[in-house]
């Protein structure tokens, strides 16, 4: 398997804390016809992080990029989860034993009832052989389109 | 052409000296019996003409303020009558009444003319496109680089400020090769360009700005050169000495005051005394040609340094160095003196850190509060978010090392902060102070 089809393309968008944003960010994509998979907004006071994995990242990096939005792509993995709770810290535990640390994760639900969990960690490639070889499952871009 | 006037501007000193005392001893001679307002100062301080004999007797003479121009609002200071006018400018009046200056023939021909000195000294010329960004009116900029433009032959394109597409457009199709403006316009300008998928760099022929009209820092220069690929000069100058006046030689190292028109001097904004050579204070300047306006040391209320080294381009009069604030921008934050100047240096030596900040003053509970909102970059986002709180803490810090006093850094999103076309305002005091 390649390891390069399991890096997953996030979009990471850097927004003031103001009413509306979330909502002008999603308009945005509706007209650049970008589907929004998982979610996730990490809050810091006056600012937050808001990041997306999405169907076409290229073109929701573009269609945000282009409106004035300070916009980047990040390499993350998508796991796939069974028991959610009993898979988080196994996921957790086969990393740290690598040494490999996680910068931040976030799960969410597929339309298929399948637990998703994203993250970023700080080596992605050993990332990718250690959950390899404990038989996780990571998806692709070819599925994230098509969940 | 090295030099516009290479005798004036190269005269020895002792020469320029002996000029400036004539002109002087001229100069209150006129204002005692062309202006009523000179002639009741000079006897409230009990100075008569022919107490001023020599060039330190200058320091004899009483102050002129802004504030003067206003009560005499509109040409209570005039010292010809109307008929001998060919011009008015006036400044916009935020607090209070504006100003009004008036101009003979001859005071517009000395206008151009120290111009014309000054853009020669950059290296413009015939065969440059001069693309003036300045406002044209009431305002000086634009009309008083356009007239000193044209006396040295570059070629002006009026455009003024605003609409910016359209001077990019021109930039591009017509090769300017010089522009005027403010450096807050010339960072909007190349945002702009950028958003147009133009680089100014490299897709235009621009190679010189002439920023001014408010104060900015030598990191600036240094962020404006990099990023736009120009040479970028300061000028100096304020409507109620004509308009833009001056600018720094292509040595980059102060801007040349013409002696032989204008005596400088540097004021201890403390004592009331001049201060000597590259002590920081109080910029005052008499004017020795003027003739519809004359100004006896005229408190511009800016803060400089006086440097009457010779300079490396071979001209003798002196120079100030770069002004780092007006005496009006000062706040006073905890009791600390902060100028928005200081604020913009340390920012732009940050790479990280963007060319659009904002400073507000809020008192919560009594206490000043001052907060730093910069915009994100490209470069220096980050999707996580401990990275860009120690970008804010990084930046807080540098801040206060500096100014004494603590700063709260908020990172902002990018186009979030208003962009101007003419002088940008940077500070919101929202205290009723
Ligand atoms: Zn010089």
């Amino acid at each position: 398997m390649d390891t390069e089809d399991n890096i997953l393309k996030q979009i990471s968008i850097f927004a003031e804390n103001k009413p509306g944003r979330l909502a002008d960010i999603a308009d945005k994509l509706k007209n650049a016809d970008v589907n929004i998979r998982a979610f996730n907004i990490a809050e810091a006071g006056e600012f937050g992080i808001i990041r997306m994995v999405v169907d076409n990242p290229d073109k929701a990096y573009e269609s945000l990029h282009n409106t004035g939005f300070t916009v980047s792509e990040t390499n993350v993995l998508g796991i796939e989860m069974e028991d959610v709770p009993g898979s988080l810290s196994n996921i957790a535990n086969s990393l740290g034993e690598h040494g490999i640390n996680i910068d931040y994760s976030y799960a969410f639900v597929t339309k298929t009832e399948k637990a998703l969990l994203i993250v970023r960690v700080d080596d992605i490639k050993g990332a990718i052989s250690v959950l390899d070889d404990a038989s996780f499952k990571l998806v692709d871009m070819e599925e994230i389109k098509h969940l | 052409m090295e030099y516009w006037d290479p005798h004036i501007e190269r005269m020895p000193v002792d020469e320029l000296r002996q000029l400036q005392e004539y002109k002087l001893k001229q100069l209150i001679n006129y204002v005692y019996s062309h202006s009523p307002f000179y002639k009741k100062r000079l006897d409230d301080a009990g100075i008569k003409p022919e107490d001023i004999n020599s060039l330190e007797d200058v320091k004899k003479l009483p102050f002129t303020y802004k504030q003067d121009l206003r009560d005499n609002y509109p040409t209570g200071m005039f010292c010809v009558p109307n008929t001998q006018l060919v011009r008015f400018h006036a400044s916009s009046g935020t607090s209070g009444k504006p100003t009004v200056v008036g101009y003979t023939r001859n005071d517009i021909n000395c206008w151009a003319n120290s111009l014309a000195r000054a853009l020669t000294s950059i290296g413009i010329g015939r065969g440059d496109n001069m693309q003036v960004s300045y406002g044209y009116g009431l305002f000086t900029g634009g009309l008083g680089l356009h007239y000193g433009a044209e006396e040295v032959s570059a070629s002006v394109l009026p455009t003024s400020a605003g609409n910016t597409g359209r001077q990019i457009e021109l930039m591009q199709d017509l090769g300017t090769s010089v522009i005027a403006c403010t450096p807050s316009y010339m960072l909007y300008m190349n945002e702009a360009a950028k958003n147009m998928g133009i680089s100014i760099k490299d897709d235009t022929d621009l190679k010189i700005g002439i920023l001014g009209a408010e104060p900015w820092s030598e990191e600036m220069r240094k962020r404006i050169e990099d990023t736009t690929g120009i040479k970028a000069y300061d000028i100096f100058g304020t409507s109620e000495l004509s308009g833009p006046l001056f600018t720094e030689c292509k040595y980059q190292d102060g801007i040349h005051i013409w002696a032989d028109q204008f005596l400088v001097e540097i004021i201890d904004p403390d004592t009331g005394e001049p201060l000597p050579d590259g002590e920081r204070g109080e910029l005052a300047i008499t004017t020795l040609s003027k003739e519809a306006l004359p100004l006896i040391r005229y408190k511009v209320g800016d803060l400089t340094a006086l440097n009457s080294e010779p300079c490396e381009c071979g001209r003798t009069h002196p120079r100030i160095t770069r002004i780092t604030g007006r005496v009006d921008d000062m706040l006073v934050v905890r009791g600390v003196n902060v100028f928005p100047g200081q604020i913009e240096a340390v920012l732009m030596n940050i790479p990280e850190v963007g060319e659009h900040f904002q400073i507000i003053v809020d008192r919560v509970n009594e206490m000043d509060m001052m907060k730093v909102q910069i915009e994100m970059t490209d470069t220096a986002f980050s999707d996580r978010v401990n990275d860009i709180i120690s970008l804010e803490k990084k930046v807080e810090s540098a801040l206060k090392s500096v100014l004494n006093v603590s700063v709260k850094v908020e990172l902002v999103e990018q186009g979030s902060l208003p962009r101007t076309v003419g002088k940008s305002k940077k500070v919101i005091d929202n205290r009723n102070l």
